[in-house]
This record gives structure tokens, C-alpha cells and sequence, in this order.
């Protein structure tokens, strides 16, 4: 049997609303063991509320929601994983070590307490009170708290707002050696590069929907076109015309081509054209294929809505 | 399959030993009392209110009126102290955390739900312990004769006492998030304490008022203080019975709102 296919947390056309505001819209997302996906998406999305209801904080108006198995609002569901929320103010006098501590306590069969600090880098922190902590010290000392109780699933909220590059670089590390472990992560984040460092699959989100599943290279593949820009003679609609095009414009007097084979496009546009001038070639990247995919998301609704 | 996935989930499955629940109870209660005590702006006011009213009027004002004034108000100002811890400690620090995020987590987290309510009931017991204690010692100044018993039985009253206000003040901490809390906790704590007569006793209030007083569970937890140190002899199984029903009516007003709203 293949275990890594087992899901740890699935939701299936969960639908959530908050009075006329329809935050998940039939949301399917599967989460196997071992793997860490990344839900990527912009602001209201629905990607927290997503993680809400894996975590048991809401209840779905429709659909199911699974958590190891079980209903997420009961415990022992919940004694598998760690969380690190958006934004979790720690109780100021306490100190790093009591918090950690108290965490643990939580979980039947928690790390020692030098083992989660050292995990997260906050060795050094342990006696300071929470309060007089920084933010990315805060950040940090919440990953501890998420992975202190040996967690099969963790939950990253934006774990890195606020994170200098080199206390972002070492969180990685270490989500990527609990990985290795045999952690699943669910990771909602803004950066990109993250996802790109991170994940072994990405869930795009726009509306409450999924518009995007797959690995990071079927998300980079949708946008390993090239945009190719000039100044020429040739009517966008010849060039559509070519097999290898995607898509031609023109805008501005300038010829605008999407291409996965830029080359072959520019060798035959500079044979047919003895007159192009400006000839450019761009790589999209993963930020233009996500912001390409949510506006199409958006287009294709507004669509929808105009048709109905 | 299914063997497969027993067998997988034996190691870690949900089974918590029994001792490691006891242990999630003790170590919330732990570090609910550590949080408070090491803050000075909620210990400050709970312990010094009532302790310096008590020793101006109950100990330097009460002088010529005798031991009897100031026997009759260690009652009236330990059922003030012992609201505070109550409604504030619950309250206040309810309203903190779901404003800032930290009951989000708990909630997220595998925590006991008792654990967290077990916690600040604790630490609201324990500081109201603290401030009978320290009436105590200062009713000692004015000569106030007490027996062992007396004072046991005063010091049981505050440390039961303060858990309707810990309900009161629990449902408050749902209604309002953050900084609202308090402002409203002492529109609550301070004409309340008034109209019982925890500040001029009842007889000197005017009628409405002492016909109104049997509504406020301040009253009744002040009959049962003065009862403890013999001051009243009416039966105290009434005033038990409203406090009780008091307590249990406000936790589960407020379990409702929270399990709904968080």
C-alpha cells in the first residue's frame, strides 16, 4: 500500500459563508502525508478560512471536513498537529520556556523542551519574557510551540512575515527537515519563493475555489512561456496563426506573442520580417504566472456573472 | 488496508495517558497564576483597593465605633475584593485573548477545553484567597476578635465566593474583544458593590434600593461573609442556592456565545 497517499487532512466542497460573503465556494483541497502544500492566493482568498476549518475553529454550512481521519472539533484529531496562526499575541509575562512547556503539555508524546528550541533557533530565547520579544523572535518562538508536540501535520500560516532572510532561510531548514521526518505542511504564504523552496505541490485559491492544483513545475510549466515584444509589419493574426504561438496582440503598435518556444517563434519572425525592430524576450515568472492565474479566475467570474 | 492503518495509527493514536490530561490541566493552571502575578497592573488594584479602603474606614474611621463597625466591614469589603479577581481576572483577560489571537490558537491546539477555564478559575481563587488573607491580617490592627473557625470559614467564602464573578465575568469577556473590557467590567463591578451595600451598609441606602439589593450576588455573598463572622444569623441555604444558580446561569450564557463566536 502506498502510505503517502493516505490523506492527513482533506476538505470536500466545503462551503463557508459569513452572512451574504461566501468565503469558501465548494472547496476541495488534499493534503498526503509527507508532502507540504503550499495554498497560495491573494487577500481573501479564503485560504485562512480554509485552515480554519481543518483546524475545527468554524464549522462547514456544507461539505466535510477531515482531520487525520476524524472530525477536526475533536481532540484527538487535533493531538497530531501543530499550528502557527497569522497572528497570535503570546502571553507577554510569561517566559519562552514556561510556553513552551505549558504547549507541550498538550500532546501525549512531546519533544523535550531543548529539542523544539533548537528545531526553531530559539535556544538563546528561553528565558526571555514573551513580551520582550521581537516580531520575528515571536515568529520563531511560534514555530517552536507549533512542532513541540511531535506533530504528523503542521500548520504554517505565514510563518515568515516579518522574518529577516536569514531567520526565513533557517525556518526553511527546519520545515524542510521535519518534512524529511514525515510531517505534512500545510503553508499559506505571499511569497513566492517560498512556495518555490518549500513545496511539493500548490494549491492556487481565488474566491473560495481552487483555479490551480498541481506541482511547483506544472505551475512553473503553465508559465514557462516566454513573452516575446516588437515593433513589426506582421498582423497579429498571421502570427497567431503559427503553431507555436499562444497567443498575439498588438498593443501600442507593438506585437505582443506568448510562446513556450521562443526561439523557434524569433527565428521565423526575423525570416519573415526583414523590418522587426526591438525585438525583446522575457521569461514569465512563477509571480506573473500566479498573477495571471488569479485575473483569469477573476475574468472568467465576472463572465459567469455576466452570462447569468 | 484497515489492519495497515491501525497499525499505523497504534504508535501516536489518540490514546493520551491519563496522567499527561492531569498534567495539560496543571501546567494551564501553572502558568495562568505565573502570567497574573507577575502582572503588576492586574495585582495592584485587585489587592490595593480593597485592603486600603478596609483600613481607612474599616480600621482608622471605625475607631470610636468599635470593634463591631469594623468586624461588620471586613465582611462587606472582603466580598468587594473577592469580586475583582473574578470579574477581571476572567473577564478582562477573555476579552485580551480572543482579541489578540491566543484563545485562536488554544483552540487550534489540542488543549483541554476545561484546562483554560480550569486555569483562570484557579488563579482568580488563588488572588482572592490572597485578598481575604490580607483583610484578615489587617482586621487584626482594629482588634477585631475572630475564632479560627471565623476566620476559615471567611476565608472558604472568598475562595468559593469569587467564582460567580468569574461566570459574570467570563460572560462579559465574550461580549466585548480587547480593550472595551475592562470600562465596562467596572460599570459592572463598582455600582453593583455599591448597591449591595459592600460600601455604606443596606440600611443606610434608601428603600428602592434595599428592596432591589436581593438581585446583585454581591448581596448574597456578603450575607454568607458577615454570617462567617458573626454578624447575621439568617439561613444561608438561600443565598447558596441564588449563587450557585447565578454561576451556572452566567457559564452557560457564556459557553454558548463562545462555542459560537469564539
Amino acid at each position: 500500500m502506498d502510505m503517502s497517499a493516505m490523506p492527513v487532512a482533506q476538505l470536500r466542497g466545503a462551503v463557508k459563508r459569513y452572512g451574504a460573503l461566501t468565503a469558501l465556494d465548494g472547496l476541495d483541497l488534499l493534503l498526503r502525508r509527507g508532502e507540504l502544500l503550499a495554498l497560495l492566493g491573494p487577500n481573501g482568498a479564503g485560504k485562512t478560512t480554509a485552515i480554519g476549518l481543518l483546524l475545527g475553529l468554524h464549522r462547514a454550512d456544507a461539505g466535510q471536513v477531515e482531520l487525520c481521519g476524524r472530525d477536526p472539533q475533536q481532540l484527538a484529531a487535533r493531538r497530531h498537529i501543530g499550528v502557527m496562526l497569522q497572528n497570535a499575541t503570546l502571553p507577554p509575562t510569561l517566559r519562552v520556556r514556561e510556553l513552551l512547556r505549558l504547549t507541550a503539555s498538550y500532546y501525549p508524546y512531546p519533544r523535550v523542551l531543548q529539542e523544539s528550541a533548537e528545531l526553531a533557533g530559539v535556544g538563546d530565547l528561553l528565558d526571555r519574557p514573551c513580551g520582550k520579544l521581537s516580531g520575528g523572535q515571536q515568529r520563531r518562538v511560534q514555530f517552536a510551540l507549533a512542532l513541540c508536540g511531535r506533530p504528523r501535520l503542521l500548520f504554517l500560516d505565514e510563518p515568515t512575515v516579518g522574518m529577516d532572510i536569514e531567520a526565513r532561510q533557517s525556518l526553511w531548514a527546519a520545515i524542510r527537515r521535519l518534512v524529511g521526518e514525515g510531517c505534512s505542511v500545510l503553508l499559506t504564504t505571499h511569497y513566492l519563493e517560498e512556495a518555490e523552496a518549500l513545496a511539493d505541490r500548490v494549491c492556487v485559491m481565488a474566491r473560495g475555489r481552487t483555479i490551480h492544483e498541481g506541482t511547483v513545475d506544472e505551475l512553473r510549466a503553465r508559465v514557462a512561456m516566454k513573452r516575446i515584444r516588437c515593433l513589426s509589419t506582421l498582423a497579429p493574426q498571421v502570427v497567431g496563426g503559427w503553431p507555436e504561438v499562444a497567443e498575439a496582440r498588438s498593443e501600442n503598435g507593438r506585437l505582443h506573442l506568448t510562446t513556450a518556444e521562443a526561439e523557434v517563434v524569433v527565428l521565423r519572425l526575423l525570416q519573415t520580417d526583414a523590418y522587426l525592430r526591438e525585438l525583446e524576450v522575457q521569461r514569465a515568472g512563477l509571480a506573473e504566472a500566479f498573477t495571471e492565474l488569479t485575473r483569469d479566475a477573476a475574468e472568467a467570474s465576472a463572465v459567469q456573472r455576466e452570462a447569468a | 488496508m484497515d489492519t495497515l492503518l491501525t497499525l499505523d495509527a497504534s504508535p501516536d493514536s489518540v490514546a493520551m495517558p491519563l496522567g499527561r490530561v492531569l498534567g495539560a490541566y496543571l501546567a494551564e493552571a501553572r502558568s495562568e497564576c505565573l502570567r497574573y502575578l507577575r502582572a503588576p497592573g492586574f495585582m495592584l488594584p485587585i489587592t490595593l483597593f480593597p485592603g486600603m479602603f478596609y483600613l481607612v474606614f474599616g480600621v482608622l474611621m471605625a475607631k470610636g465605633e468599635g470593634a463591631d463597625a469594623s468586624r461588620y466591614l471586613l465582611a462587606s469589603y472582603a466580598t468587594f475584593g473577592v469580586m475583582s479577581p473574578g470579574l477581571f481576572g476572567f473577564g478582562v483577560s477573555l476579552a485580551m485573548e480572543r482579541d489578540g489571537g491566543l484563545l485562536t490558537l488554544k483552540r487550534a491546539l489540542p488543549m483541554p477545553p476545561g484546562a483554560y477555564l480550569f486555569g483562570k478559575m484557579l488563579m482568580a481563587m488563588a488572588a482572592a484567597g490572597f485578598v481575604v488573607l490580607l483583610l484578615l491580617a489587617l482586621s487584626q490592627l482594629a482588634r477585631v476578635a475572630l475564632s479560627p473557625g471565623q476566620a476559615c470559614a471567611l476565608f472558604a467564602i472568598g475562595v468559593l465566593g469569587v467564582l460567580p464573578f468569574c461566570a459574570l465575568g467570563m460572560f462579559v469577556g465574550t461580549l466585548i474583544k480587547g480593550q472595551g473590557a475592562p470600562g465596562m467590567l467596572n460599570l459592572i463591578y463598582l455600582p453593583m458593590s455599591f448597591l449591595s451595600g459592600l460600601w455604606f451598609p443596606l440600611p443606610m441606602l434608601p428603600k428602592v434600593l434595599q428592596q432591589v439589593a436581593p438581585l446583585w450576588p454581591s448581596f448574597h455573598l456578603d450575607r454568607l461573609a458577615l454570617a462567617a463572622v458573626g454578624m447575621r444569623q439568617d439561613a444561608l441555604l438561600p443565598h447558596v442556592l441564588v449563587l450557585l444558580g447565578f454561576t451556572v446561569g452566567f457559564l452557560l450564557l457564556a459557553a454558548r456565545r463562545l462555542r459560537r463566536f469564539g
